[in-house]
């Protein structure tokens, strides 16, 4: 009598993944892209499970896509399905990876949220939502400053580091709609402007 | 008065069912190249007005301390506030199933064109508009600090400090929190009882 061998393997496999996810939502303060160093160890270097290249083009697919950055850990879980199998093992895939990374932080949040909300006249409460403000908000243009500088490519600085600035200005000071500003920055990239 | 906190104040503009946020969030979800951040604030603040730029920073303060991706978070937390459970399942599935699905598909047809130098130029234009629209956000927020109890020159000072710490001297962001945002939430602390 056999026992299906790789199958019951990959489901523990699976299993792993989804563990090993479940405690680096718990790590990810700040986003999922946090733990891109401790996903990259465990999924490339211990596992093998996904190249070098998979990875890369996983983070830069996701982060040129529509949609929160998160979804970079779907696209893992698709590329570890793909590699152990077809289509089907490849959406199991993102389930097992994109639930892993969710559940832990989104029940925190969900808590913290209600705890918050039901406390909000409390002085802790108010002290640190007034004292995180001026905190939160240069997190938030380190963020912006992080993004600019992380473009690489062959194209002008200068332009790009312009329409950067001109970007910004447009959206703090006018009602512009975003689309607008991004489908000028795709055409601006097409031509090889910046 | 204590307010319930799935009932805010009737004359604000809120979501008018679980379905309007999961569309909602779907629409700005699939705006966000880049990131979610910049659409999320454009059109829930500036726009529809669910929300206060106060609050706004209020909660994305939480949404950042929380574990978890922060766009997810914030749209969590809206989604509870109005509807309970079923309005953060519902703004939750609106932030990620459309892009997922989308992402999906674009895995699929990507290797066709990563090589093609327009389409990686467009990719990079978008990067560019998008670090800007990111940066944008936060300066608009600044309009919030005004009103901010620690006053407006140590809250520009903190804002300073956190963003070297963070995007020139590149500080794990549990230090800066730890640090520069305890302080913060201290010095609120005791003016709040002033």
């Amino acid at each position: 009598m056999s026992t299906p061998l790789p199958i019951a393997l990959a489901l523990g496999d699976w299993l792993h993944l989804f563990v090993h996810f479940l405690g680096l939502s718990l790590m990810s303060i700040g986003g999922a892209i946090t733990t891109v160093a401790e996903m990259h160890r465990y999924l490339v270097v211990q596992q093998h499970w996904l190249t070098d290249a998979q990875f890369n083009a996983a983070i830069a697919l996701a982060q040129a896509a529509p949609g929160p950055n998160v979804l970079f850990v779907a696209l893992m879980g698709w590329n570890v399905g793909l590699n152990a199998g077809g289509l089907g093992s490849a959406l199991f895939g993102v389930l097992a990876a994109m639930s892993g990374i969710l559940i832990p932080s989104t029940t925190l949040t969900y808590l913290a949220a209600h705890w918050g909300h039901q406390n909000r006249t409390r002085r802790t409460v108010r002290a640190f939502k007034q004292g995180m403000a001026p905190i939160v908000l240069a997190l938030i243009i380190a963020t912006g400053w992080t993004l600019a500088s992380a473009i690489s490519g062959s194209g002008p600085q200068l332009a790009r580091w312009t329409l950067i600035a001109v970007t910004t200005l447009l959206v703090w000071r006018t009602k512009l709609h975003l689309l607008w500003l991004l489908a000028a920055g795709a055409l601006l990239g097409w031509y090889g402007v910046v | 008065m204590p307010i319930s906190p799935h009932a805010p104040l009737p004359e604000r503009p809120r979501p008018k069912s679980p379905l309007d946020l999961f569309l909602t969030f779907t629409l700005l979800a699939l705006q966000g190249f880049g990131g979610v951040l910049a659409i999320v604030q454009q059109e829930l603040v500036d726009r529809k007005q669910w929300l206060t730029r106060d609050e706004f920073l209020e909660d994305w303060a939480v949404a950042q301390l929380m574990p978890g991706p922060n766009v997810v978070n914030i749209s969590l937390m809206i989604g509870t506030r109005h509807f309970g459970l079923r309005g953060a399942l519902a703004a939750l599935a609106g932030m990620l199933l459309a892009p997922l699905l989308l992402l999906l598909v674009l895995a699929l047809v990507y290797a066709r064109f990563a090589s093609d130098p327009g389409v990686a130029g467009a990719l990079r234009g978008m990067s560019a508009v998008a670090a800007g629209l990111v940066t944008a956000t936060g300066l608009k927020l600044g309009s919030t600090l005004k009103t901010n109890p620690l006053g407006l020159w140590p809250c520009l000072g903190f804002a300073l400090a956190c963003f070297a710490a963070i995007a020139w001297l590149h500080w794990p962001l549990l230090y800066v929190l730890g640090g520069l945002g305890l302080l913060a939430c201290v010095l609120a602390y005791r003016k709040l009882a002033a």
